[in-house]
């Protein structure tokens, strides 16, 4: 007896809604065992990083504010996964939006005005999409693999954000630490809106949100998003030029992750420094898959995915975890909801040996 | 510029040029069976750690100095066994979940890269501080003095294993039947099969090793360039490597001069800061490195004419209905 996976005709929408949450609660549960089995207090570790920030309103912002990046650069990343487009270096491009960002504000340090923050977060979106038009002009022009020159740029990008912040742009009176001048009141926003403990980035997440999923399901950009993804042959019959799509989800995914930079930068930080960077890029990966490139349900992923971060740091100091500890969540999280995918596309069947003897080998006649 | 600077500069290329060649030649039989693995940075981390940890216990292990000497100076050699057996292990967790299951080789392997990373950050978590045993040269001091010595002998022993990895696996792929199915399997994989070869099992076989090159390649920043352990320490070498296959076209040999060609480019790096090249800041030293592999992958995918080297069933899905 041996279990088979069978093709289902069409992927399964049930398993497509069930499955993520079937991952985060086995994330849970082999978290707890693991965590115990290496001298935690696994069931404590777990219930401080997943309910406690739920529970507790006080880490209510916290969570909103590392939700806000997280879903606005998963926004983007949905898109181009749907499409077949790999942009790994989301962390640079939001690394260089929040400079470009941090440099609207270098040369407006004695200006005034309310102009100010919108020029800053057009130049984060920009600087984002710059840093992904890299790897989408080599795409394109060279066919060069976009996992790789985007990745190599997150380096770059770290590399200039170091030099910016220890060079040009250091603060003169920041007592020589690596670090940008604090943004004046007309460079910054606020840390919570209209009363709310939320930041103004959580709303335009969520608004955006809407946006992309009106634009991927009702719009003819939308349609061809998905069809080149599927199906690429097929896009190419139906007139969907590839490299165009290259071009556009590459600069929409920088131009997002550019934007959470900014407004990163300018609602959190009030300054640029060394320790800026901060993974959001990578762990907004997690989010796009475990929200099954939906742009809903990257909503509802990169809010279990902040859970898991203020939640990391409060099972740090009550249960003792070490700061490693969510990440490892967060990684098996994904590794679930990609062995889970499987059942999307197949059935389970459990096969029963038969009586008749089978050939080992199969001759598939003309195929070599 | 004298002969003795050339010397140590060829010596230092060697030193950081050692890692991303243990690694690409990994990766370059993974990507021969036409299997895309992104997780060689979490490889890498898991076997530092590994192999920091199991030398570093055995080399300080008061009761294990009296009953085993031999063994206590074998620990780095252990370390390196122990950091091949960690890649390997965690590689076969991608293994499952892309050959068994299915699942998209490009976001599985960043899962493992994620993985890890928190992975060894964890299990690394006492270790932080601590200095190591270094795993030097075996060949007697004597030999190392000159500098002509030096450039030969002055070398950890995993300097030489990487280079006999490398020739090792080129006779593999291209002198060996069983490197042929490996050929055969990542070109076609539908006919591989059907002429009675198992694709999942060559490829379950070629990830565990790539797997265990990329451990003891991450075992050579705790052993050898450094005697500690950092959480993150590979800083995108990993990356590299992969680059690095792309660059060699997925041949051997080519992969060898690659290896040194981005290992020039890391030493200048090293240079710029110890001296100061100071009529460009040292963070652009630092960014050569990844900004000469994209370059080098432009330059490279537009002689290939559209990828035309690559493996033709790299990272597609494999897994038969029947």
């Amino acid at each position: 007896m041996r279990i088979r996976f069978e093709k289902r005709r069409e992927p399964s929408k049930l398993m497509q809604a069930v499955t993520p949450v079937v991952a985060v609660l086995l994330t849970m549960v082999i978290g707890a065992v693991i965590f115990e089995a290496i001298g935690y207090d696994g069931p404590r570790a777990v219930k401080e990083i997943f309910f406690t920030p739920i529970t507790a309103s006080y880490k209510w912002p916290d969570v909103a504010r590392r939700a806000a990046p997280l879903i606005l650069i998963a926004l983007g990343l949905c898109m181009g996964n749907r499409a077949k487009v790999w942009n790994i270096g989301a962390e640079g491009q939001y690394i260089v939006g929040a400079l470009a960002g941090a440099g609207v504000a270098y040369f407006t340090e004695n200006l005034q005005g309310p102009w100010i923050i919108p020029l800053m977060v057009l130049a984060g979106i920009a600087g984002g999409a710059l840093w992904a038009a890299i790897p989408a002009f080599l795409k394109t022009r060279y066919r060069v693999n976009e996992i790789l020159s985007s990745l190599m740029l997150v380096y770059v990008a770290l590399q200039l954000l170091n030099y910016l912040v220890t060079g040009p742009w250091k603060d003169p009176n920041g007592h020589n630490f690596p670090q940008s001048a604090p943004f004046t009141q007309w460079q910054s926003l606020p840390k919570m809106l209209w009363g709310t403990p939320f930041p103004p980035g959580l709303f335009i997440a969520f608004s955006l949100s809407v946006v992309f999923w009106i634009v991927m399901s009702r719009s003819e950009f939308g349609l061809g998003v998905r069809v080149v993804g599927e199906a690429p042959k097929a896009a190419k019959y139906a007139g969907y030029d590839a490299d165009d799509m290259i071009w556009r989800t590459l600069l929409i995914s920088g131009g997002m992750a550019g934007l959470a930079g900014v407004l990163e930068a300018a609602t959190q930080g009030g300054q640029l420094n060394l320790g800026f960077p901060s993974g959001y890029g990578f762990t907004a990966i997690i989010v796009s898959f475990l929200g099954r490139l939906h742009p809903l349900g990257a909503v509802v992923a990169g809010i279990v995915l902040a859970i898991t971060y203020v939640g990391g740091q409060v099972a740090q100091t009550v249960v003792h975890v070490p700061n490693a500890t969510a990440g490892i969540f967060q990684a098996m999280m994904l590794f679930l909801i990609l062995a889970s995918d499987v059942l999307v596309r197949r059935r389970i069947r459990i096969v029963r040996p038969q009586p008749s003897a089978q050939p080992a080998v199969q001759v598939a006649g003309s195929a070599m | 510029m004298n002969a003795e600077f050339i010397i140590a500069a060829i010596v230092t290329i060697v030193n950081v040029t050692t890692p991303i060649l243990l690694a690409a030649t990994g990766e370059l039989v993974v990507e021969k069976s036409g299997v895309l693995n992104l997780g060689i940075e979490g490889m890498m981390l898991v076997g530092a750690i590994a192999g920091f940890a199991v030398t570093f216990e055995i080399s300080n292990n008061p009761g294990l100095a009296d009953a085993a000497p031999w063994l206590v100076g074998a620990a780095p050699w252990l370390g390196v066994l122990a950091a091949a057996a960690a890649g390997a292990a965690v590689s076969m967790i991608f293994g499952v979940l892309v050959l068994s299951l299915g699942s998209n080789q490009v976001a599985t392997g960043l899962a493992l890269t994620i993985f890890g990373t928190g992975l060894s950050t964890l299990i690394g978590e006492s270790y932080v501080g601590m200095a190591g045993q270094s795993f030097d040269s075996i060949f007697p001091d004597a030999w190392a003095e000159d500098p002509i010595g030096k450039l030969f002998f002055g070398y950890s022993p995993l300097v030489y294993i990487a280079f006999i990895a490398v020739f090792a696996v080129y006779w593999f792929l291209n002198r060996t039947r069983a490197g042929l199915v490996l050929r055969a399997v990542g070109e076609n994989d539908v006919s591989a099969r059907s002429i009675g070869y198992s694709v999942v099992g060559v490829r379950y076989g070629a990830i565990a090793f790539g797997g265990a090159m990329s451990g003891v390649a991450g075992s050579y920043f705790t052993l050898v360039s450094n005697s500690l352990w950092q959480p993150g320490m590979t800083a995108g070498r990993g990356w590299i490597a992969l680059a690095l296959v792309v660059f060699a076209g997925w041949r051997s040999g080519r992969l060898l001069a690659g290896a040194y060609f981005f290992g020039l480019f890391m030493t200048l790096e090293l240079y710029a800061k110890a001296s100061g090249f100071s009529f460009l800041p040292s963070q652009f030293w630092a960014a050569m490195p990844y900004l000469m592999a994209i370059i080098v992958l432009a330059v490279m995918s537009a002689r290939a004419s559209g990828g035309a080297e690559a493996p033709a069933c790299l990272g597609k899905t494999y897994m038969p209905d029947a």
